[in-house]
C-alpha cells in the first residue's frame, strides 16, 4: 500500500513575507508517502509557517505546492486532504468528546450510523472509550491531546499535519504520547508532518529531520546523519552540544586546529581550505597531560549524574568535555581524540557564532563581564556590613557587662 | 500573506456604513451649524455669542470638578474594602453597586427631589423634630450632590476592577520589602491603580459637565449648567446653530480636560470599564 | 479596627445609593398622591397601573419595542462589526475603528443626541420633509450608542477564544462561513448575549439622546417621566418603577445564581 519513493507533497521556491520581513525564504521540500518528518527549529524559524502553506491556512507570496503532482495553490483549507492538530488542540468548547471527533464527518455528511461506528472505533484507538459524552471540558492535557488526534484521524487523511502537539504536557506524559505517536504513525501508514523546538523530540520520533532558521532549510536527513554530520554550525550547534573550533584541512584525512594536526575521516576538501571543526563533548577522552594531544585548564566542573560536564581551556576556548573520570578544578589536563570523532564541515554564514563554551546562551554572555565586577563589589560591601554590625555587637556586649559590672 | 475570507472582509461593511453615517456625519454637520446661520451661510456670530455665556461654562466645569472628586475620594477606599473581600461577598456588593445603574436616574434624582425639596421627607422631618425647614434643594451644593448620587458608580466599578487585579503577592512583595500599610498604598496599590482612577474620572467628568436633567430637578432652575443652555437653544428656542456651536465648544473643552488629565495622570486605559 | 471603620463607611455609601429607591418603593403604597407626605398604606397605584386608569402604557409599550428592536439590530452589526475588527491587519485602520467605536462611549450624550438631531434636520430638510423627526430618528440613534457596547463585549471574547477554532474547523472540512457559525459564534455567544443584554437596558434608560431624537408621536418611558416636570409625579411611576426594580433584582440574582453554579461545575 505504502509506496515510499512517492512524493506526496512538495514545497517550490515557497516565499512568505509579512510586514516586510521574509518568514520563508525560497524553500523546497519534498516528502514521502508514509514518512514520518519533522521540522525542527526555533520559533520564528518558518517551521509552523511552513505547516500552514500545506494545511491551507495561508498562501505563499512566491511559489507552488503540489500534493500527489497536483498544484494545490488556491485550494482552501476544508478541500484539502491533510489533517492538523493544533498546539492547543482546538477543540470546540462547546461539544462532548464525540460530538467534537464526529465534526468532521457530520460536515460531510456521512450516514449517522457510519458516524457512530467510526467515532467509537476512533475513541478506542486513542483509550478514549468511556469518554463519548463527556465535556471536553473536563479532560485532562493528554485526553484533549488524544480527542484532538481522533478527531483528525477519523477522516483518514492522507497527511497528519501536527503543530508542536506535544509542548503543553509534562514531560513523562511527553514520553509516552512520543511513543504513541509514533505507534500510530507507524500501524496506520499516514505521512505525519511534525513541528517541533525540541531536538530530542525529533531524534526520537522522525524517520526525516527537517532542521530550519531565518526562514531556510539548514539541512534534510535521518536523525543519524543529522546528529553525526552536520552541516553547518547552526545545525551542529542546535542538535546536541558541540565544540566547533576554527581549523584548516591540511590534505585529505588531516585536519589541523588548536595547534595541532589531527588524523580525522573527512575527505574532498581543497587542500589549506579553513573549514569548522565539530567535536561532540563525549568523544573526547581525557588523560594525562603528556599523552594529550591537546593541553589545557579546567575551569569548572558540573556533576550531572551520568558523567561530569568538564570545561577545559585550551588556548582562550572553552572546550565542553563529558566524561566520566573526574578532574578538579585547576588541574591541567590533556585531551585525546579519535580519528571518526572529529567531523569537518564547510564554513558558513553561521561559522564562529557558535560552539565555544565560555557560557551557554549568547544572552548570558553579554551579560557577563559587567556583573561579575558588580558582584564583587557586593560581596565586598556585604563583608564590610556583616562586620560593621558585628563591631556594634561587640561594643553593646562589653557596654552591658560594664553596666551589669557597676551594678554589682 | 493573504487569508482573509470574503466573509471577513464584508462581514465589517455594515459597521464601517454606520458609524461613517451616524458617528463621523453627525460630528462633521455640529461643526457646519456652528459656524453657518439659520440662513446657511458662514458666519461667526455663534462663537462671539458664546461669551456671553462664560460665567455659565465655568460653573459647569467647578461643579463637575467638585462632583469628580467627591465621587473620588468616596470611591476609592470603597472599591479598597470591595477588593479585600471574599470573592463571593466582591461580587454581591459588585451587583449592589450597578443595580442603581439598571433603574433609571431620573426616577431617582425624583426621589431625591422628594427626599430634599422644601415640603420634602427631610423637612418634614425637621419641623416635625421642632427645627426650622433648611433650604436643601436650588443650591450648588445640592446639584454637585445629585452628580456625586447619579455617576459615582462608575468611579467605583474601574476602579475595583482594577484593584481587584492586583496580584496579593505583589502587596507581599511590598511587606516583605519592608512597606508599611500606608507605604504599601502609596507606593504600591495607589499606582497599580492609577489606570482605574483616570477611566473613573472620565466616566464620572464628563456627564456631569454635561447634565441638565439634574441642575433642572435638584437646581430647581435656579442653577444654569452648558448642558442647559444647550437644551433650551435647541427645545425651547429651536435655534440649532446656536445649540451646535455650544456642543461642538463643550466637546473641545471635554477632549482638551481629557487631554490634560492624561498629560498629567500618564499613560491612562483608554477603554471603557462598565 | 481598621476593618470596622471600613465597614461602616461601606454601609453608609450604600445607605445613601439606595435612600432614593427605598423613598420610591415606600411611597409607591402611599395612600394620597403626593410623593413626599405619606397618607398611610395602600395598593391603589398599583391597581390604576393595571386597570389602565393611567396613560403609562403607551410610553411603556414603546419603550420595550424600541430596547428589544434597536437591542437587535445593534446585536447583529455590532457582532458582526467585532469579528472584522478583530480580523483587521492594519494597524491604522484597526486603531481608526476603534476610536470611531470609542467616540460614542466617550462623547456626552447630550452631544451624540444633538448631533444625530442636527443630522435628521438637516437631511430633512433637504428632502423638504416637515417632521424630521420620528421613530426611526429615535430607532437610528439608539442603534448608534448600542452597536459600541456590544463591540466592547464580544471583542474580548473573541480575543479569548483559541485563534485556531475556525481553522480546525476548516481543516475538518467546513467552508469558512459554516466554521464562523458552528465553531466561532457559539464560542464568543457569552459575550454576545452580555452585548445584547446591555444594549437592551441601555436603551431602557436612556433619556438624553432620545430627548433630542424622537418625535412627537413617540414617547418612550424615561420623556414621559421627563415632562412630568410641570406636574408633580404621581406615586404610580413610583409603583412602575418599584415591579422594574423587583425584575432587575429577579434577573440580577438568577445570572449570579447560575454564574456561580457555573464557576462550581468548572471546578
Amino acid at each position: 500500500m505504502l509506496n515510499h519513493e512517492k512524493n506526496i507533497i512538495e514545497l517550490k521556491n515557497i516565499t512568505v513575507r509579512f510586514d516586510g520581513e521574509t518568514i520563508l525564504d525560497d524553500l523546497n521540500l519534498t516528502i514521502r508517502d508514509g514518512e514520518f518528518v519533522t521540522l525542527l527549529g526555533s520559533s520564528g524559524c518558518g517551521k509552523t509557517t511552513t505547516l500552514r502553506i500545506i494545511a491551507g491556512f495561508l498562501e505563499p507570496d512566491e511559489g507552488e505546492v503540489f500534493f500527489d503532482s497536483k498544484n494545490m495553490n488556491g485550494v482552501p483549507a476544508h478541500k484539502r486532504e491533510v489533517n492538523t492538530i493544533f498546539q492547543r488542540y482546538a477543540l470546540f468548547p462547546h461539544y462532548n468528546v464525540f460530538d467534537n471527533v464526529a465534526y468532521g464527518l457530520k460536515v460531510r455528511h456521512v450516514p449517522k450510523d457510519e458516524i457512530r461506528e467510526r467515532v467509537m472505533e476512533m475513541l478506542r484507538l486513542v483509550n478514549l472509550e468511556g469518554f463519548a459524552k463527556r465535556s471536553v471540558a473536563k479532560l485532562s492535557g493528554g485526553q484533549q491531546q488524544r480527542v484532538a488526534i481522533a478527531r483528525a484521524l477519523v477522516l483518514k487523511p492522507k497527511v497528519l499535519l501536527l503543530d508542536e502537539p506535544l509542548s503543553a504536557l509534562d514531560a513523562k506524559l511527553r514520553k509516552d504520547m512520543q511513543v504513541e505517536l509514533r505507534n500510530i504513525q507507524q500501524a496506520t501508514g499516514i505521512t505525519f508532518i511534525f513541528v517541533t523546538h525540541d531536538q530530542e523530540e525529533a531524534l526520537s520520533m522522525s524517520d526525516t529531520v527537517v532542521v530550519m532558521n531565518e526562514g531556510k532549510i539548514q539541512q534534510i536527513g535521518s536523525p543519524e546523519d543529522i546528529y553525526n554530520e552536520p552541516q553547518n554550525a547552526f545545525v551542529a550547534d542546535f542538535i546536541g552540544e558541540s565544540n566547533i573550533l576554527d581549523g584548516v584541512m591540511k590534505e585529505d584525512f588531516k585536519a589541523s586546529f588548536s595547534g595541532h594536526t589531527f588524523q580525522c575521516v573527512d575527505k574532498g576538501f581543497t587542500p589549506g581550505e579553513a573549514v569548522d571543526i565539530v567535536v561532540r563533548p563525549e568523544d573526547v577522552d581525557i588523560v594525562k597531560p603528556e599523552n594529550g594531544m591537546l593541553r589545557g585548564t579546567v575551569t569548572s566542573v558540573t556533576f550531572l549524574g551520568v558523567h561530569y560536564e568538564i570545561i577545559v581551556d585550551i588556548g582562550g576556548f572553552k572546550w565542553m568535555i563529558q566524561t566520566t573520570d573526574y578532574a578538579g578544578v585547576g588541574d591541567t589536563v590533556g585531551l585525546s581524540i579519535d580519528p571518526d570523532a572529529i567531523h569537518v564541515m564547510k564554513k558558513s554564514k553561521y561559522s564562529g557564532l557558535y560552539g565555544d563554551y565560555s557560557t551557554f546562551s549568547d544572552e548570558m554572555e553579554e551579560m557577563n563581564q559587567m556583573s561579575e565586577e558588580l558582584a564583587e563589589e557586593y560581596a565586598e560591601e556585604l563583608a564590610a556590613q556583616r562586620a560593621e554590625e558585628e563591631e556594634e555587637e561587640k561594643d553593646d556586649a562589653s557596654g552591658g557587662s560594664a553596666e551589669e559590672g557597676a551594678g554589682t | 500573506m493573504k487569508n482573509r475570507t470574503f466573509l471577513q472582509r464584508i462581514i465589517g461593511a455594515p459597521y464601517i456604513f454606520w458609524a461613517a453615517v451616524f458617528i463621523v456625519v453627525p460630528l462633521i454637520i455640529v461643526v457646519y451649524y456652528s459656524f453657518t446661520d439659520a440662513a446657511g451661510s458662514f458666519t461667526l456670530d455663534n462663537m462671539k455669542n458664546l461669551s456671553d455665556y462664560g460665567q455659565i461654562f465655568r460653573d459647569s466645569i467647578l461643579y463637575s470638578i467638585a462632583a469628580t472628586a467627591i465621587s473620588l475620594i468616596l470611591a476609592y477606599p470603597f472599591a479598597y474594602v470591595m477588593s479585600r473581600k471574599r470573592e463571593k461577598t466582591q461580587q454581591i456588593m459588585m451587583v449592589l453597586v450597578m443595580l442603581p445603574m439598571w433603574m433609571s436616574l431620573l426616577i431617582l434624582t425624583y426621589s431625591w427631589m422628594n427626599i430634599l425639596e422644601r415640603q420634602g421627607i427631610v423637612n418634614t422631618f425637621l419641623s416635625k423634630i421642632g427645627l426650622s425647614p433648611m433650604t436643601l434643594i436650588g443650591t450648588p451644593g445640592a446639584v454637585i450632590f445629585g452628580m456625586v448620587y447619579n455617576y459615582i458608580p462608575y468611579m467605583i466599578l474601574p476602579i475595583y476592577s482594577v484593584m481587584s487585579k492586583i496580584e496579593p503577592s505583589v502587596l507581599e512583595a511590598a511587606e516583605d520589602l519592608g512597606s508599611g500599610s500606608a507605604s504599601k498604598l502609596y507606593r504600591v496599590i495607589l499606582p497599580l491603580s492609577m489606570p482605574g482612577v483616570v477611566s473613573g474620572i472620565t466616566m464620572v467628568f464628563v456627564p456631569s459637565v454635561s447634565t441638565f436633567y439634574i441642575s433642572q430637578k435638584l437646581g430647581d432652575g435656579k442653577i444654569l449648567l452648558v448642558g442647559d443652555i444647550i437644551e433650551r437653544q435647541i427645545q425651547g428656542n429651536y435655534n440649532y446653530n446656536s445649540g451646535a456651536a455650544l456642543s461642538f465648544v463643550l466637546m473641545v473643552l471635554i477632549i482638551l480636560s481629557l487631554a490634560l488629565m492624561k498629560l498629567f495622570a500618564g499613560e491612562g486605559d483608554d477603554s471603557l470599564y462598565v | 479596627m481598621k476593618k470596622t471603620i471600613g465597614n461602616i463607611f461601606v454601609g453608609l455609601l450604600y445607605l445613601i445609593l439606595y435612600l432614593p429607591l427605598l423613598v420610591m418603593v415606600v411611597f409607591s403604597f402611599n395612600a394620597g398622591s403626593s410623593t413626599s407626605v405619606f397618607k398611610g398604606l395602600s395598593f391603589k397605584w398599583y391597581v390604576e397601573l393595571f386597570t389602565n386608569s393611567t396613560d403609562v402604557g403607551v410610553p411603556v409599550r414603546n419603550t420595550l419595542i424600541l430596547a428589544v428592536i434597536s437591542a437587535v439590530i445593534a446585536t447583529v452589526i455590532g457582532t458582526a462589526a467585532a469579528v472584522y475588527i478583530y480580523y483587521v491587519r492594519s494597524k491604522l485602520w484597526k486603531n481608526t475603528l476603534n476610536t470611531v467605536t470609542n467616540i460614542p462611549m466617550m462623547n456626552p450624550d447630550i452631544v451624540t443626541g444633538v448631533s444625530l438631531m442636527l443630522l435628521f434636520v438637516f437631511v430633512g430638510r433637504l428632502v423638504g420633509a416637515v417632521n424630521s423627526l420620528n421613530f426611526f430618528t429615535l430607532l437610528i440613534a439608539h442603534i448608534t450608542f448600542n452597536i459600541p457596547y456590544v463591540i466592547l463585549n464580544v471583542l474580548p471574547k473573541l480575543n479569548q477564544t483559541d485563534p485556531h477554532l475556525a481553522e480546525a474547523a476548516q481543516d475538518l472540512g467546513s467552508t469558512p462561513t459554516e466554521s464562523f457559525f458552528r465553531v466561532v459564534l457559539p464560542a464568543i455567544m457569552p459575550g454576545v448575549t452580555s452585548g445584547f443584554m446591555m444594549a437592551f437596558t441601555l436603551s431602557l434608560d436612556d433619556f438624553i439622546i432620545s430627548y433630542y431624537t424622537t418625535g412627537t408621536d413617540f414617547q418612550t418611558l424615561p420623556l414621559y417621566i421627563f415632562n412630568m416636570v410641570k406636574k408633580p409625579v404621581k406615586p404610580h411611576i413610583y409603583a412602575l418603577y418599584s415591579i422594574i426594580f423587583l425584575l432587575v433584582l429577579a434577573v440580577l440574582l438568577f445570572t449570579n445564581i447560575s454564574g456561580m453554579k457555573d464557576k462550581k461545575e468548572k471546578k
